[in-house]
């Protein structure tokens, strides 16, 4: 499943980088290199070859492993991406961490709360949290605590607080989501009839919240974690860019503006990678959440 | 100590709902004794149901509120208890069996578990002492003891009730309340599991309110019969008393023309004609739409209970001597 995937989005984006306007052999050598220079290095590098040519050049290597070296640093490009991964990993672990925190709770307390002020506030805020852009955010954060305030750093990673910024600008998207899903979910099963036997039965009702509803309630908000933080791995592209946070999206935005084709390629395989990572991951937790998965896979 | 374990007097029940406001149940009255079995019958939407949540307080609020009344148990009006006094009846003293078995039960935690949660909670047993406990009434259930670590999934929809009869009577309760507990099953199944029924309420005593659309539970298991109609018990009465001489109009048109105890009794008969909207209930009595004997006045004065004779109650003008009925009843 993922060898199609990763061939499919290989060709699109090895695609677009040799469809789009600028040269890598004139990108290395500078604007000034003399002509026959340039024509030079395009030759060696395999520039002058037909797209096709090109491509299944990169596929046969790429299948022995080779993804090639960057066209700007001549280092292994996945020497490159694993440097540029912890970064990534913490930035969107934070992120995540805290999307859950605020998510899970807020959506649990709005769902027994149904209609009161308190849930009306929650979705409302949830609807601005989903809707706001992850750069505009990270902007405004900026602008109040590091320009304004001056209490946090406004980029790079340099210690503790210099996550805070990007994890809240990463986080709050999907606190939103979470937080909606949760209330959703949580509202589903709140009906259900083995709550009321559960109330039947005597059970405090902060008991039948946490012990009998959430358990359930929280199936399929896994999910729904699982693939945001596949997307935030993936999607830190623009909060790693407005915090210029060294991670792996960052280098991505670099490599496609210095047309750094094999580091954009080895990007990209690397998230795909790692979604699918994720996901095998989620699945598995899963299966510890519910009873009926488990017995399937016995 | 009053030889009724359970007496409700004038319960109204209402679902405030953007539709407008659903009578559900109107000005009802039931008496329950000690270790007797009452089966409550009427259409769908008589009310059943609520008045079943309502005396564990468990009518889903909102929409639904017990506008006034008294229920008392155990000579406690339960309407003025605490949440928390009400908490250690649930499931300790009254227990109640939902109709559908598939649905009843928690699908992330093992029945053992569900069963022992009860215990726990209202005998103040360890963990593991209420699980062995839990493990007993899995056997007397009929379920060996090794499947208290399955989930429900692994347990088909017979053997589901089961569970849910040993979560019930796991504290050995004083009332309990089935509603419809055979309806989602096998007819085969069904059987089993009212049989199952009957002996552990006759081993423990326990009194019993059976919900049911079908008069043949009802005959082989009840001690007493309340007809529900429109949120009301419209005629109360012994097994025998009932079923050998229904008196309410109603009553007459569940059984057929021939009720008998001897005779096959079938499921409800539909009766022509449909339930009123709880939401816009017929002015006086509330089934002269349908009734045969309908006059005028039916329409404008409400009937009050008469009693025929000794435990055996009507609500109808006919048995009050306002108006005669058009054949002999
Ligand atoms: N949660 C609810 N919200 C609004 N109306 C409700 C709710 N529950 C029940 N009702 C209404 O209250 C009335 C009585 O319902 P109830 O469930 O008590 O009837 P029942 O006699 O148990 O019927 P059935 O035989 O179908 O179980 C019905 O008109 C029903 O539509
Ligand atoms: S009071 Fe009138 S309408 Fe009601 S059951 Fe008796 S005869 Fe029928
Ligand atoms: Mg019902």
């Amino acid at each position: 499943m993922l060898i199609p995937v990763i061939i499919g989005v290989t060709f699109i984006v090895y695609s677009i980088m040799f469809f789009t306007p600028g040269d890598p052999a004139l990108i290395i050598l500078g604007e000034n290199a003399p002509e026959e220079q340039v024509e030079k290095l395009r030759e060696e590098m395999g520039l002058n070859d037909p797209f096709i040519i090109q491509y299944l050049r990169f596929l046969k290597n790429a299948l022995k492993g080779d993804f090639g070296r960057s066209y700007s640093t001549r280092k292994p490009v996945f020497n490159e991406v694993f440097s540029r991964f912890p970064a990534t990993l913490k930035l969107s672990t934070a992120g995540l961490l805290l999307a859950v925190a605020i998510g899970i709770p807020i959506g649990i307390i709005s769902a027994t709360r149904q209609y009161s002020l308190l849930d009306s506030i929650t979705m409302v805020l949830a609807l601005l949290g989903v809707s706001m852009p992850n750069f505009w955010l990270g902007l405004m954060l900026i602008l109040l605590f590091s320009v304004r305030l001056g209490l946090l750093p406004s980029g790079g990673d340099v210690g503790f607080a210099s996550l805070i910024l990007p994890a809240i600008t990463l986080g709050t998207g999907v606190a939103a989501i979470i937080t909606r899903m949760t209330r959703s979910s949580m509202l589903e099963v709140i009906r259900q009839d083995y709550i009321r036997t559960a109330r039947a039965k005597g059970v405090a009702e902060r008991r039948v919240i946490n012990k009998h509803a959430l358990k359930n309630a929280l199936i399929p908000v896994v999910t729904v974690i699982g693939l945001q933080f596949g997307y935030l791995l993936g999607g830190a592209v623009l909060t790693e860019t407005v915090f210029s946070w060294p991670g792996v999206g960052r280098l991505m935005v670099e490599a496609i503006k210095q047309k750094d084709t094999p580091v954009v390629l080895a990007s990209v395989i690397f998230m795909s990678v790692v979604f699918s990572i994720v996901n095998l991951l989620v699945d598995i937790l899963y299966a510890f959440l519910d009873p009926r998965i488990k017995s399937q896979y016995r | 100590m009053s030889d009724n374990i359970l007496e409700i007097k004038d319960l109204v029940v209402h679902y405030i709902t953007d539709e407008g406001v659903v009578e559900a149940v109107n000005g009802l009255n039931m008496t329950l004794k000690r270790g007797e079995t009452l089966g409550l019958v009427g259409e769908t939407g008589a009310g059943k149901t609520t008045t079943a949540l309502s005396i564990l307080r468990l009518v889903p609020n909102p929409p639904g509120k017990i506008i006034s009344g008294e229920i008392h148990f155990d000579g406690e009006n339960l309407l003025e208890l605490s949440e928390e006094e009400m908490r250690s009846i649930r499931g300790n003293k009254i227990s109640m069996i939902f109709q559908d078995p598939m649905t009843s039960l928690n699908p992330v935690m093992t029945v053992g578990e569900q069963i022992a949660e009860g215990i726990e909670i209202h005998q103040g047993l360890s963990t593991d002492e209420a699980m062995e406990k839990a493990h007993e009434m899995l056997e007397l259930v009929g379920i060996p003891r090794e499947r208290a670590i399955d989930y429900p999934h692994q347990f088909s929809g017979g053997m589901k009730q089961r569970v849910v009869i040993a979560i019930a009577l796991a504290c050995n309760p004083s009332l309990l309340i089935a509603d419809e507990p055979t309806t989602a099953l096998d007819v085969t199944i069904q059987a089993q599991v009212l049989e199952l029924m009957r002996n552990l309420r006759e081993e423990f005593n326990t009194a019993m309110i059976l919900i049911t659309h079908d008069l043949g539970i009802v005959a082989e298991t009840c001690d007493k019969v309340a007809v529900m109609y429109a949120g009301e018990v419209i005629e109360y009465a012994t097994l025998e008393q009932l079923f050998e001489n229904p008196k309410h109009p109603y009553t007459i048109g569940l059984f057929g023309s021939i009720p008998s105890l001897e005779h096959d009794v079938e499921r409800l008969k539909p009766i022509k004609g449909l339930m009123p909207d709880p939401t816009n209930l017929p002015s006086g009595c509330p089934f002269h739409p349908r009734c045969s004997h309908a006059q005028d006045i039916c329409k404008e004065r409400k009937p009050i209970v008469t009693n025929i004779e000794e435990g055996h109650m009507v609500k109808c003008l006919i048995y009050e001597g306002v108006i005669e009925a058009k054949e002999v009843l």
